[in-house]
């Protein structure tokens, strides 16, 4: 009976170990802070009708940026806690963690990393900006974004949970290796939360990029054909075709390990005639794609970055779009050299290594392009180029190390050497990460109607990428020199430890890094007034967001503009027809559906994993039940009449005028950081002195 | 005249938004076709993994097989005749041929159930080996799909006896014939490369 209520749910589940403990009070206490503010500033209203329940692409996109940021700083802490063990675990010592612990750390490192912050941060990207580029007011379908972006949700939740219940994560690599990832020998549920944070998530990102492809192939504004979009926009689109094709092929595979763990089916078993190497090819059919996946879009971002602060437009704009359709159609045929080693035959590996040297070409050709641009241009150098900047060294070196391993025998000896870890920490922190903080740099005026703090950000910058050299040259020498990857503890006469403890140096420097990035946040808030962007175009834009306000009116465009030409808006600012005309206009409402559906996906996904089926069933009838009342109710829209959108046209450009400085806003130049820690420091010794804690 | 105004844009916004969500439904069954392609692929690895026990030879009845196939594929001749009398707007004629679809979607259902029923008294289990896990799991898919698309026709049907058929109701069916046609196709793969490729 106990057994049908709770499945494998027990008290020895619940955490009692020191990282789950204070793993679940950290969470609780910033539930519980979170919960006190909202409460004690009366918002709890306002955070469920203007954010959770909001069909605005804009708002979503700034969620997605939010959580990104959290699981960041909680991947971050995995990657220091991996560093450190490494650093201290060599010879007699045997570091502070466990080798089973080690192993849940760097796996969830992994799929937080990838999953919940890469492409948490590309979906806020694509989701703020495409429809501002292609002069769109809304998503092709706003409640199946909702939908994906709740669904998210429940992946991170899943990916936290076993900080709750069960001290456990899976031990097997952020692919769950197979046979390993068999019930047979990770018998735990760590294996199950891996499968299903990255199923529910996943089922939500094929649903944002059906709905993306859908926006983008039909929502352009008139005269903007394909050859005329802006590259972000190319980018995101080649991103969302390769998610399409690839994302089934992940949730396919999914169930089937799920089958295989909760029903004894025999697909990737060791008995029974399972075939765990076809796991191995499933999952990596879908895995490499996936790092192209986030890749695109970031290339997208540098496009926009480097022509906008070259007072040029792309160098050509042809090679630079062939060059993205190109890498996603290569990056479909590559998938094998993930695992050379396993025994296909010698064609085999051959035609895949060959197919990975030829996804170079595809891709320098982006490099040129990019680097052609700012030739004879009048650079500017803003913190957006800098991440540019940094991002065409580490990019160019991660991508000459992915061709020495693209070569069979010479990855024979590379694979799963720290070699391979540091290319491909080159390829996703050097090429999407900086991306997507060159992006953030760079719209951030569009998102909030400040710009960022340039003196911080560039402290910022110099971190990362001083840190970033700290840690992960070491590595290449460290792979060069034998190191294999996911090492607890090493051999002292390996003489590796002065690398490793760079490695970790360069850990803490990065995420100095990281701490400035949210310093200089705090510090443009500060200063919102001083940095503010009246125009809507503070860097002299060459794409339609820049042609309405920042932050933009949650119908974006109060007239969609005709477009005739590439960089739309510059066209239209040098021949003088920007122009306002009020229209009526058609705005999705609100819906709380796709939380109560991403509810039920947490759930039916909890079920399976502690094996509480009626929980399961009963999770999966009642989104079933949710779908079929959102689908079939049809009174979704309203209609904001001409007048009213000139009443609400001008009553945000009277507030704009009204805008006072604010108490830091008088100096005349972007505050240091020793005036923030100064201002912090006030801020904390006046809430202590006049005890305003009290009142909370 | 305002008014006039009003609702044209409102017509052609749907209209374009009819446009879409057609497209989009396209991309999700491509994405659905995937998810089949990996099933088909496991199974075509596994399908000799027996481990001594029954092969599919053994094991499937041809009568039994090609009647779910005419069945099923009647039912998308039926559900297509459904769609015409739905685009003509004529409400009778669109609930009897979609029912007929209903019904012998239900007989296509009640036959896979019984086969599987079958299999699993005889002790060929979803457990036993490879090729059974691969082939309950494909079939049963596209069985899962028939389910789901009989909810989805029930309650589209319920909904046209209690509003009318209106556009977005002619809409719905529109989605919904297109994934029945796609159900079909699928299974004319399950047909051709389970059924009849178990006696190559």
């Amino acid at each position: 009976m106990k057994e049908f209520f709770l499945g494998r749910l027990n008290m020895h589940a619940l955490p009692h170990e020191w990282f789950s403990v204070g793993g679940t009070a950290g969470f609780m206490g910033l539930f519980i802070l979170a919960a006190i503010i909202l409460t004690r500033t009366k918002r709890w209203k306002w955070l469920w009708n203007d954010w959770l329940t909001s069909v605005d692409p804009k708002k979503i996109g700034i969620m997605y940026f939010i959580v990104g940021a959290f699981m960041l700083v909680r991947g971050g802490v995995d990657a220091i806690m991996i560093w450190l063990q490494q650093a201290l675990s060599s010879g007699s010592s045997h570091g502070y963690l466990t080798a089973d612990h080690f192993q849940q750390i760097f796996t969830a490192h992994g799929n937080i990393m990838v999953f919940f912050v890469a492409m948490a941060f590309i979906f806020g990207l694509i989701n703020y900006i495409v429809p501002l580029q292609i002069g769109a007011r809304d998503l092709a379908s706003p409640f199946m974004n909702t939908l994906g972006f709740w669904l998210y949700i429940g992946g991170v939740v899943m990916v936290n949970m076993f900080f709750a219940f069960g001290g456990e994560y899976a031990a097997t690599g952020w692919l769950a290796a197979s046979p390993l990832s068999s019930i047979q020998f990770s018998p735990g549920v760590g294996v199950d939360y891996w499968i299903w944070s990255l199923q529910i998530s996943g089922i939500g990102t094929t649903l944002g990029a059906i709905n993306f492809i859908m926006t983008i192939l039909k929502m352009r504004a008139p005269g903007m054909s394909l050859w005329k979009m802006p590259l972000f926009t190319w980018g995101s689109l080649c991103s969302m075709i390769m998610a399409v094709i690839v994302f089934p092929l992940l949730t396919a595979t999914l169930f089937l390990m799920f089958f295989d763990r909760s029903f004894g089916t025999h697909f990737f078993t060791t008995t029974g005639g399972g075939d765990p190497m076809m796991y191995t090819n499933l999952i990596w059919m879908w895995g490499h794609p996936e790092v192209y996946i986030l890749m695109l879009p970031a290339f997208g971002v540098f496009s926009e970055v480097v022509t906008t602060f070259s007072r040029k437009s792309i160098a050509s704009y042809t090679s630079n779009v062939l060059g993205m359709i190109g890498v996603t159609l290569f990056a479909l045929s590559v998938w094998l050299h993930h695992f050379f080693t396993m025994g296909a035959s010698a064609d085999v590996n051959a035609f895949f290594g060959v197919m990975t040297l030829f996804i170079a070409i595809p891709t320098s050709v982006l490099v040129f392009t990019w680097i052609a641009t700012m030739r004879k241009g009048r650079i500017r150098y803003d913190t957006p180029m800098l991440w540019f900047l940094g991002f065409i060294a580490t990019f160019t070196i991660g991508g000459i190390a992915g061709l020495i391993l693209a070569v069979p025998p010479a990855d024979f000896q590379l694979h799963n050497s720290l070699f391979l870890v540091a290319h491909f920490h080159s390829m996703v922190i050097g090429g999407v990460l900086f991306g997507i903080f060159a992006g953030l740099n760079f719209w951030f005026p569009k998102f909030t109607g400040f710009r960022l703090n340039d003196k911080i950000g560039r402290y910022s910058f110099y971190c990362w990428i001083t840190g970033f050299c700290l840690s992960f040259i070491p590595m290449y020498i460290l792979g060069l020199m034998g190191a294999t990857r996911r090492l607890d503890h090493y051999d002292g006469a390996t003489g590796w430890q002065p690398l490793y403890i760079s490695m970790f140096i360069g850990g803490l420097v990065i995420a100095t890094g990281v701490a400035l990035q949210f310093a200089q946040i705090l510090a443009s808030y500060l200063q919102k007034y001083r940095l503010r962007d009246e125009t809507g175009d503070p860097w002299d834009g060459r794409t339609l967001e820049w042609a309405v306000a920042s932050r933009p009116p949650y119908y974006n465009f109060t007239v969609i503009p005709e477009v005739t030409t590439r960089d739309a808006f510059m066209a239209m600012k040098s021949a003088g027809t920007v122009k306002t005309v009020y229209e009526d206009i058609i705005i999705p409402k609100n819906t709380a559906a796709g939380i109560y559906i991403a509810i039920f996906a947490f759930f039916a996904g909890f079920g399976f994993v502690w094996h509480i089926m009626w929980l399961a069933f009963v999770s999966i009838i009642g989104a079933i039940v949710v779908f079929i009342i959102r689908g079939f109710h049809d009174d979704s829209e309203y209609t904001l009449t001409a007048a009213e959108v000139e009443k609400l046209e001008k009553a945000r450009i009277a507030k704009a005028k009204l805008a006072v400085p604010g108490k830091y806003d008088h100096t005349d130049e972007d505050m240091g950081l020793q005036q923030l820690i100064g201002i912090s420091y006030t801020f904390l010794i006046d809430i202590v002195k006049n005890k305003r804690w009290r009142t909370w | 005249m305002v008014k006039e105004h009003v609702l044209s844009h409102k017509e052609l916004h749907e209209e374009a938004a009819d446009d879409r969500v057609m497209f989009g439904f396209w991309i999700y069954l491509m994405t659905d076709l995937l998810i089949f392609s990996v099933l088909f692929a496991t199974y075509s690895v596994l399908h000799t993994r027996t481990l001594g026990g029954a092969p599919g030879s053994a094991l499937f009845s041809r009568p039994l097989a090609l009647t779910e196939t005419l069945i099923l594929l009647t039912s998308s001749f039926t559900c297509g005749i459904g769609m015409i009398m739905a685009r003509q707007r004529k409400q009778a004629q669109t609930l009897v041929w979609f029912g007929l679809t209903f019904i012998l979607g239900l007989a296509f259902l009640s036959l896979e159930l019984r086969e599987f029923s079958a299999f699993i008294h005889e002790g060929h289990t979803l457990q036993t080996n490879a090729f059974l896990s691969s082939f309950f799991v494909l079939v049963g898919t596209h069985g899962l799909h028939i389910t789901s698309g009989l909810l989805w026709m029930g309650i589209t049907l319920g909904y046209i006896v209690k509003r009318g058929l209106n556009a977005p109701l002619v809409r719905k069916l529109a989605m919904l014939s297109l994934f029945w046609h796609f159900l079909d196709i699928v299974w004319i793969f399950i047909f051709t490369i389970v059924y009849m490729g178990a006696y190559t």
